[in-house]
């Protein structure tokens, strides 16, 4: 293995390796040790690591915005199969990654401080703090991956640590299933990233990031005239490889239809689903369409529109379905479905734009906003599961003066996504509504009306929750002394001061400045007039929402009487969850398991049973010669070697 | 001269090996067995005599063959009676029908 290409001095590049090392030192300490730790020190063992971990990410965030870096990398050989193959591993830096650095680290650092105060008392707390660590570590590795392969490895990792963390109460039967579930669906995707990986490295002859996009995007190289010249079903190779490794970016974001692990991915913690399943690993197929945006414009545009089209039906899907759910876990996973299909749109309406950057720079910012009031609302959501002991929206009413603080944090978070000017989601949102409206009306229009449905929906969690009645608050005082009268202990507060403080101000950074896809400075502006529909419909949502939440009425049932059947389906996720049953069970299980499991059964194990019988039959037939008398022993000796005589005379004479 | 020929060794040492062996398989009786497995040592020791004398006549292998199979024969004479003693101690019998136990 050949020495880490970095100078002693570059302390940009050595600060990004510590910051991956951290958690997984952390992991590593807190699962081989943790058990033994006293008291919750495995929890701060963790929340200093990572607080350590976040510190240097701002400080690489600063060196790297402040001094007009563009890219950055180092890497060394890890697995050399021979001279000049080998498969690398290292960081790279760049405008995305180092953003993303900051969100995870920072999204990560809120959650293990949180979990402090939640997850006190759990019998496995140093376990969960060790799989958050594990989570971290793979989370930051496959951001600053500098080639596929290496993203590919961390990508699993992360599929895993959310597999363990969702499967966290492994007492329960329904925690086990979705984790299992969770891992099926994103490994099946995976399966179309692998195949797209090879595609795609094969035809421009590398894994690593920087050289596959200066090859795959420019149209005089010979990697792309291949890529583009070899076709399958009249779509060139290229282009297949790009959607292969887009699905699975879809099946780690819960894109449609791959979507449906998400929700039940919410038996896990609540920290959990913050930071994996609302703020960090779900954005990661959003991710790696920003990473691999320059060949995704300049050579595959359809490819783009097929991302596109998927966010924008996501979007609008998910958030149809949000507004009848009643678990307000649930809501929020299809709200963060729904918002990840705003980042993908935003980055699927890049295709034939002349301004690609537009919706690339829309996304990133979005992804930004979204991990800050999405972690906010999900621990909002933690604190009032804590005081209600249920996640059913009928449980709840009335909770704004047992939980202030909650309440208003959760109120700034639902401004936020509703993008009421000036908090962070309008800013955001704006800027991809703009630039779906350059290229795609229709993905404008349907993002108009996922932004007023989501307004809408999250404002009937806000009233449901808060107000609509008077508070039903369990006073069972002998299990729960330490969270039922008031509202959790400063851990469990301080990361929803400073998330809603971040909600509130995100919006102000100039990303435009930071993060674009050529390299140069792009200015945001808002535009009043087009702010007028997006804002005034989503008002309009909150009114509605407040018309019919904010105290008890009859109105949501009539309102769900008036969709009729329409209500029933959006209740019942219009029924993709029985579709995929349908799928794997009516057909693949019976018309190719079935038959799969009759030969591995009849011929398969048949053939090993014949065998195994046939000796024991055998055996029981020629036991009875063993008798243990000498004297059959002896005739048997004496025939066998008359036997052998004859036929030595025979033959010899 | 009226010598005997090599011929009638052998037809007497083959009688007396089968004479053995049956003896060997039909007899229930060890002490009887284990004087049948005598009766075929000797028919082989003819028959080393017989093919020294007639064959390799300045030879003297065939001989010592037959002494070295004599003192095995005594060695394991003394051993099986030893053994069929205490068979006997064991299960009041010398049949061979009865002692099946060694197939365990």
């Amino acid at each position: 293995m050949d020495s880490i290409n970095i100078t002693p001095g570059d302390t940009l590049l050595v600060n990004a390796y510590f910051i991956v090392l951290l958690p997984l030192f952390s992991f590593l300490v807190l699962g081989f040790f943790g058990k033994k730790m006293p008291g919750s020190s495995s929890g701060w063992l963790g929340t200093v690591s990572l607080a350590t971990a976040a510190f240097l990410a701002c400080t690489v965030a600063l060196d790297f915005f402040t001094t007009d870096k563009r890219y950055v990398d180092s890497k060394f050989s890890w697995l050399e199969f021979a001279n000049g193959l080998s498969i690398d591993m290292g960081v790279l830096l760049d405008p995305i990654s180092v953003m993303m650095l900051v969100v995870v680290t920072f999204i990560s650092l809120m959650v293990h401080l949180y979990s402090l105060g939640y997850m006190k008392g759990e019998e496995r707390f140093s376990t969960y703090y060790a799989y958050l660590g594990l989570f971290t570590f793979s989370m930051l590795g496959l951001v600053l991956s500098v080639n596929l392969f290496q993203i590919y490895i961390f990508w699993e990792l992360v599929g895993v640590s959310s597999f363990l963390l969702i499967g966290y109460y492994y007492d329960r039967a329904s925690a086990i299933a979705a984790a299992k579930k969770a891992f099926i669906v994103t490994r099946f995707a995976d399966l179309g990233f692998l195949i797209g990986i090879l595609v795609l490295s094969n035809t421009s002859g590398t894994l690593d990031f920087k050289t596959m996009i200066s090859t795959l995007s420019d149209p005089t190289s010979e990697g792309l005239r291949n890529a583009a010249a070899g076709s399958f079903l009249g779509i060139s190779a290229l282009t297949w490889g790009l959607l292969l490794v887009f699905m699975g970016g879809a099946g780690k974001s819960a894109m449609f239809p791959l979507h449906i692990w998400l929700p039940d991915a919410m038996e896990g913690p609540t920290p959990v689903s913050a930071l994996i399943h609302a703020a960090t690993m779900v954005v990661a197929g959003v991710y790696l369409v920003a990473r691999l945006f320059g060949i995704f414009v300049m050579s595959a545009p359809a490819a783009l529109e097929v991302v596109a089209w998927t966010g924008a039906i996501s979007s609008l899907f998910a958030a149809v379905i949000a507004c009848t759910q009643t678990d307000i876990k649930r809501v929020l996973a299809y709200s963060t479905m729904s918002q990840i299909g705003y980042m993908m749109f935003a980055l699927g309406v890049s295709a034939g734009s002349d301004q690609p950057t537009h919706g690339f720079t829309a996304a990133n910012f979005h992804l930004f906003t979204h991990a800050m009031f999405k972690a906010l609302l999900f621990l909002g959501a933690g604190m009032v599961i804590h005081a209600v002991h249920s996640n059913e929206l009928s449980a709840m009413g009335g909770l704004r003066k047992k939980l202030p603080l909650t309440h208003i944090t959760f109120l700034i978070a639902c401004l936020a996504i509703a993008g009421i000017p000036p908090f962070a989601g309008f800013f955001s949102k704006e800027a991809i509504l703009h630039a779906a409206s350059e290229t795609h009306p229709a993905i404008y229009w349907m993002g108009i009306v996922t932004a007023a449905l989501t307004a809408f929906y999250m404002f009937r969690l806000y009233f449901g929750i808060f107000w609509n009645g008077k508070a039903k608050l369990h006073h069972d005082q002998h299990n729960h002394h330490d969270h039922s009268g008031h509202e959790g202990d400063v851990f469990q507060k301080t990361p929803l001061v400073v998330l809603a403080m971040a909600s509130i101000a995100a919006g102000f950074i100039p990303f435009g400045h930071f993060v674009t896809s050529d390299g140069s400075s792009l200015e945001m502006h808002t535009d009043v007039m087009f702010s007028i529909l997006p804002v005034s419909l989503s008002v309009i949502g909150i009114l509605l929402a407040a018309r019919m939440y904010r105290t008890p009425s009859d109105l949501p049932e009539r309102m769900a009487g008036f969709f009729g059947s329409f209500f029933l389906a959006a209740k019942s996720k219009f029924y993709i969850d029985e579709v995929y049953l349908f799928i794997t069970r009516k057909i693949l299980f019976r018309l190719i398991g079935a038959p799969a499991a009759w030969v591995d059964r009849s011929i398969v194990d048949g053939a090993v049973n014949t065998l195994g019988v046939s000796a024991e039959v055998g055996a029981e037939s020629i036991s009875e010669l063993q008798s243990g008398k000498i004297q059959s022993y002896a005739g048997w000796f004496v025939a066998g070697t008359l036997v052998l005589i004859a036929l030595f005379i025979y033959f010899i004479h | 001269m009226n010598e005997v020929p090599l011929n009638h060794f052998l037809i007497v040492s083959t009688a007396l090996f089968f004479i053995g062996v049956f003896g060997f398989l039909s007899r229930r009786n060890l002490v009887t067995i284990l004087m049948s497995v005598e009766l075929i040592l000797n028919s082989v020791n003819i028959n080393f005599i017989a093919f020294n004398e007639y064959l390799w006549p300045g030879k003297m292998d065939g001989l010592y063959f037959t002494l070295f199979i004599i003192a095995i024969a005594a060695a394991e004479a003394a051993v099986a009676i030893a053994i069929i003693i205490h068979l006997y101690r064991h299960y009041r019998s010398i049949d061979a029908e009865d002692t099946d136990t060694l197939r365990f």
